[in-house]
C-alpha cells in the first residue's frame, strides 16, 4: 500500500496576502520522516537522472529515514551547494519528481504522488542551516596562490565561488548591484525565498573566504583585462539573463506599464513595499494585469496583490496567458498559491494594444481570444489569435513577464567573447570555457533562461574545469 | 565612496545646486564624457543617476553637480566631507562620441550646464570650435560660467528674468546662430522642454542634434526597462543605449509622461523623510 503524500504546512491565503512572510512553512521532523518513508528506494532511481545536478536522492532520503540528517545534508551538498534555496525554489515537479516512479502523470510535470523530494531537501538544508553544518575546506597541498574572479553573484556565481574556495582557491565575486544573489535577490520575492536564507548562504561563503565586491560592473567599472592584470588567473562569468523582453505592441511605454523585472526589482531589491521608509516608489493599480505564464509572472502577480492588500485597494490581479493552465511553465505550486490568493487566470488571451488616459497612464488592454493548435515539431502547442475576437479589459497597471534575454553589459564591450544569435555566450560544453582562454561561463548567460539548479550545475562544472589547471 | 569635499555653487529662490568631489579610484580611471554614476545615500535610499562632471584619474576622484530636487538629492546635499555614500557605481551609459566635428554648439539649461561641461572639455580637446549657450532662471543660479568660458570660442548667457546676460531662452539664440552660420553638431542638455525645443529648432537645418535624456532609472544597467524611451519608433533603454540620443527621433510626450509617474509619491517621501536642520 502506498501511503498518501505528506502535505506541507502553509500560511493560509487570507493571512499571507497581507505581507511578505514566507508562504510554505516546511516539513516538521515527523512529516519529513513520514514523507521519506514513502520512498521505495528503487533499484534504478529515475529521480536522480531528473535532477540537473544528479543529487543522490535515494541515498539522502534513506538517511532521512534513519534520522541521519547531517549525513543527508552532506549527501546533497556533494552536488548542490544550497539545499535550503533549491528546496524552496526548484521546479522539482518538472525535474527529479517527474522521474520518480510514483509519478502518475504524463504531462510535463509530475502528479502529487511523486515523492516530495524538494520539501525533503529543504528540510535537510534547513537542518544544516540551523546546525551550522559546513563542508570542510580541502586544501590541495600547497597554499593557494592563484585567485579567480567570478562575475555576477546569482546562483551560478555563488556556486562557482563556493566550489573554488572549498578547494583552497581564492575567489572574488564582482557584482554590479548593491547586494548579492542575482535573481534570488531582485526577482524571487521574500515570501518564496526569505532573505535570511539567502543572507545565510552568502555569509557562509564569506566565512569560508569568498570576497564580494558589490557596485562593480565588469565591462564598465573594471575590464576583463584589468582583472587579468590584477593577478586573477581565471575568470568565471555568471552574468544571467537580466534583460526583459517586451511584447512589441502599441502603448507598451505608457505610464504604469512595467516589465516584471522592474516591478520585482523595485519591490524586492529596493524594498518598495516598505515605501516611504525605503525611498524607492512603486505604483499600485486597482486593476492589475500580468502578462505571461512563467515564474516571473506568478511572482509579479503575487507581489502586486500583496501591495493592493497592504495599501487598502480591493484585490484585483489577473494573469493573461496565451495558452492554458497545462502549458504554463511556472512551478505548479506557485500557480496553486496564486489561485488560492485570489489571482484570476485569463487563458487563451493575447494582448493586442494598451490604451491610455489623457495623462499617458494605461487605462485598458485590448485583447484577442486565442485557440490552441496541434503541437508542432517543437512539441509545443501554438496559440493562434482568432480574427475579430477583440475585447477590452480595464487595466491601470500592467506587468509584462514574457521572458528575459542575455545581459549584454559585458559581452557588448568584449568583441572577442563569442556569443550566439541570442547574445548568449558560446562555450565549450566540455570545459565551459568561452572563446577567450581562461574565461569560463555558466548559468542563464549560457543557453538562456533556465532554473536555479541548472545554473548551479553549470557553475559547478566550470569550477571543476577551472580547478583542473589552476 | 567617500565624499572628499562639498561646495554649494548656487543657492537662490529656494533652489540649491551642490558640487561634491567623491573618491573612486576605479570610476575615475574609466569615466568618459557623457557617462554617469548611480548613487544611493543609504541602505534605504533610491538609486539615482547623476552625470560625472569631471574626473581625475591621478587623484582617484570624480565630481558630481546636482540640484536638490527631491528626497535623494536633498539628503545628498545635506552630507559633507568625510561622509560615505551607501553605494556608488559607474561609469554608466555610453560615452559621448568625441571626434572632430568642426563647428559645435553646446546648450546647457539649469543644472544641465554641469552635464555639458565634460562634453565641452572633450570636444575642445578633439579640436572642435565651440559655441556655448547657457541659461538659468536667474543670475545666482547660473553655474560653471567661467569654466565653460575658458573652453569656448564664443559663449552666450541667458536668464529667464534678464538679471544677467540676455533675457530669454537658450533656444532663441540657437535659432539665430543656425540661421547665420553653418554648424556641424548641436549638443543640448537641460530640462525636457528645452531639449524638445532644441530638437524642434534644429530640425529644419538638418543638423545632427544630440540630447542627453533624463529618463527615470532603477538599476541603470539595462535590467529593468524603467528608463525606456521611444527613439525612431523603437524601444531603447536610456541607461545602456543612451543616455544620449539623436534628438529628432525621440517621443518627447511619452518621456514627459513617464517622468511624472511618481510625482505624488516623490513629494510624499520627501516631506516625510527630510527635514533640513
Ligand atoms: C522572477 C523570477 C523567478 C524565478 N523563479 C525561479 C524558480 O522558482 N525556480 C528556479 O529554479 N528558477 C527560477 N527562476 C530562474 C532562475 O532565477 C535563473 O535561472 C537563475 O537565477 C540564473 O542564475 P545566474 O546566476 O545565471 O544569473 P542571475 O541570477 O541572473 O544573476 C546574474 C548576476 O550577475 C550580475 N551581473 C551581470 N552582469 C554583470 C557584470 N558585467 N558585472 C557584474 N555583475 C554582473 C547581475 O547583476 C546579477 O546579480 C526565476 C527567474 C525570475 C526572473
Ligand atoms: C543619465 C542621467 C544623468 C543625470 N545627471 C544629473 C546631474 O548631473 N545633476 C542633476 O541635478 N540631476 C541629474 N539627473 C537627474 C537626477 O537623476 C534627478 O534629479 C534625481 O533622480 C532626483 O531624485 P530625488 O530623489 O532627489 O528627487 P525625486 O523626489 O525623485 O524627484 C523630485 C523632482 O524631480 C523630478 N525628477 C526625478 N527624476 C528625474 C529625472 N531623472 N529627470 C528629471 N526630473 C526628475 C521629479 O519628477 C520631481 O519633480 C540625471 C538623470 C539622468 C537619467
Ligand atoms: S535540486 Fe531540484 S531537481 Fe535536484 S533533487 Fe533537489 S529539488 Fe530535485
Ligand atoms: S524514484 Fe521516487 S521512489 Fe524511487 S528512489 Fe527516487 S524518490 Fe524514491
Ligand atoms: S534603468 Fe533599468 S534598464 Fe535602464
Amino acid at each position: 500500500m502506498i501511503k498518501e503524500p505528506i502535505k506541507v504546512k502553509e500560511l493560509s491565503a487570507q493571512e499571507r496576502v497581507n505581507g511578505f512572510a514566507e508562504v510554505v512553512s516546511g516539513y516538521s521532523e515527523q512529516e519529513a520522516l513520514a514523507e521519506s518513508s514513502r520512498c521505495l528506494q528503487c533499484k534504478n532511481p529515475a529521480c536522480i537522472s531528473g535532477c540537473p545536478v544528479n543529487i543522490n536522492i535515494k541515498k539522502f532520503i534513506f538517511q532521512v529515514t534513519k534520522q541521519d540528517y547531517a549525513g543527508a545534508y552532506f549527501t546533497i551538498r556533494k552536488t548542490n551547494n544550497f539545499p535550503s534555496i533549491c528546496g524552496r525554489v526548484c521546479p522539482a515537479e518538472y525535474q527529479c519528481r517527474k522521474g520518480c516512479v510514483l509519478n502518475k502523470s504524463k504531462l510535463a510535470y509530475c502528479s502529487p504522488e511523486a515523492i516530495n523530494i524538494h520539501f525533503l531537501e529543504r528540510f535537510v538544508g534547513d537542518y544544516g542551516m540551523r546546525n551550522n553544518l559546513e563542508v570542510e575546506i580541502e586544501r590541495a597541498g600547497e597554499p593557494p596562490e592563484s585567485k579567480v574572479a567570478v562575475v555576477g553573484s546569482g546562483p551560478a556565481g555563488l556556486c562557482c565561488a563556493g566550489e573554488l574556495v572549498r578547494k583552497g582557491i581564492k575567489a572574488v565575486v564582482f557584482e554590479g548591484l548593491q547586494s548579492c544573489g542575482g535573481v534570488l535577490r531582485y526577482g524571487i520575492p521574500g515570501f518564496r525565498l526569505p532573505r535570511q536564507v539567502l543572507d545565510y548562504e552568502i555569509s557562509c561563503l564569506i566565512r569560508s573566504g569568498v570576497e564580494f565586491r558589490t557596485n562593480t560592473i565588469v565591462g564598465k567599472t573594471i575590464f576583463l583585462d584589468d582583472l587579468f592584470q590584477q593577478g586573477f588567473v581565471k575568470i568565471f562569468l555568471g552574468l544571467g539573463a537580466g534583460v526583459p523582453s517586451f511584447l512589441g505592441i502599441k502603448g507598451e511605454n505608457f505610464c504604469n506599464v512595467y516589465s516584471a523585472n522592474e516591478f520585482l526589482t523595485r519591490v524586492n531589491l529596493m524594498s518598495a513595499y516598505k515605501f516611504p521608509e525605503y525611498h524607492t516608489p512603486v505604483n499600485i493599480g486597482k486593476h492589475v494585469l500580468v502578462i505571461g505564464g512563467g515564474n516571473t509572472a506568478m511572482d509579479a502577480a503575487r507581489c502586486a496583490l500583496r501591495l493592493q492588500k497592504t495599501s487598502g485597494v480591493k484585490p484585483d490581479v489577473k494573469i493573461i496567458y496565451r495558452r492554458t493552465l497545462a502549458e504554463m511553465p511556472a512551478r505548479r505550486l506557485e500557480i496553486e498559491h496564486a489561485q488560492q490568493e485570489g489571482i484570476e487566470f485569463k487563458f487563451l488571451t493575447q494582448p493586442k494594444e494598451f490604451r491610455s488616459d489623457s495623462g499617458g497612464f494605461v487605462q485598458e488592454l485590448a485583447c484577442l481570444d486565442c485557440e490552441l493548435k496541434e503541437a508542432d515539431e517543437s512539441g509545443r502547442r501554438k496559440a493562434v489569435a482568432k480574427d475579430g475576437s477583440d475585447f477590452n479589459m480595464p487595466c491601470d497597471l500592467a506587468i509584462i513577464a514574457v521572458g528575459l534575454q542575455a545581459n549584454q553589459v559585458l559581452t557588448n564591450v568584449v568583441p572577442d567573447l563569442k556569443t550566439d544569435k541570442y547574445k548568449d555566450i558560446v562555450i565549450n560544453s566540455q570545459t565551459m570555457e568561452t572563446s577567450i582562454k581562461n574565461v569560463f561561463a555558466g548559468g542563464d548567460i549560457v543557453g538562456g533562461e533556465g532554473t536555479v539548479i541548472e545554473a548551479m550545475g553549470m557553475a559547478k562544472k566550470a569550477a571543476l574545469s577551472i580547478l583542473q589547471n589552476s | 565612496m567617500k565624499i572628499l569635499s562639498k561646495k554649494i555653487i548656487a543657492d537662490s529662490f529656494g533652489i540649491r545646486i551642490v558640487k561634491l568631489t567623491l573618491s573612486s579610484f576605479e570610476i575615475s580611471r574609466k569615466a568618459r564624457a557623457g557617462q554617469f554614476v548611480v548613487v544611493m545615500v543609504s541602505e534605504k535610499g533610491e538609486r539615482v543617476p547623476l552625470t560625472i562632471v569631471d574626473s581625475d584619474a591621478q587623484a582617484g576622484t570624480i565630481e558630481i553637480i546636482f540640484q536638490e530636487a527631491g528626497l535623494t538629492t536633498k539628503v545628498l546635499g545635506s552630507l559633507g566631507a568625510g561622509d560615505n555614500l551607501y553605494a556608488l557605481v559607474g561609469p554608466l551609459g555610453r560615452a559621448t562620441e568625441i571626434k572632430e566635428y568642426g563647428n559645435v554648439i553646446l546648450i546647457g539649461g539649469g543644472v544641465g550646464i554641469a552635464e555639458i561641461y565634460p562634453v565641452a572639455k572633450s570636444l575642445k580637446q578633439a579640436g572642435n570650435h565651440l559655441t556655448v549657450i547657457i541659461g538659468a532662471k536667474t543670475k545666482e543660479l547660473l553655474i560653471l560660467e567661467n569654466e565653460l568660458k575658458s573652453l569656448s570660442d564664443k559663449i552666450y548667457v541667458m536668464t529667464d528674468d534678464g538679471s544677467y546676460g540676455e533675457k530669454g531662452f537658450t533656444t532663441t539664440i540657437l535659432e539665430r546662430l543656425l540661421t547665420q552660420d553653418k554648424y556641424n553638431l548641436v549638443y543640448a542638455v537641460g530640462p525636457l522642454p528645452m531639449m524638445k525645443r532644441a530638437a524642434f529648432v534644429c530640425q529644419p537645418f538638418n543638423i545632427k542634434t544630440i540630447v542627453s535624456l533624463n529618463a527615470l532609472m532603477v538599476d541603470a544597467t539595462g535590467m529593468c526597462g524603467c528608463c525606456r524611451v521611444t527613439v525612431k519608433g523603437e524601444i531603447k533603454f536610456s541607461c545602456v543605449d543612451g543616455p544620449e540620443f539623436e534628438a529628432d527621433t525621440i517621443d518627447w510626450q511619452e518621456l514627459e509622461n513617464r517622468n511624472r509617474m511618481y510625482l505624488d509619491k516623490e513629494q510624499h517621501a520627501c516631506k516625510l523623510n527630510f527635514q533640513r536642520e
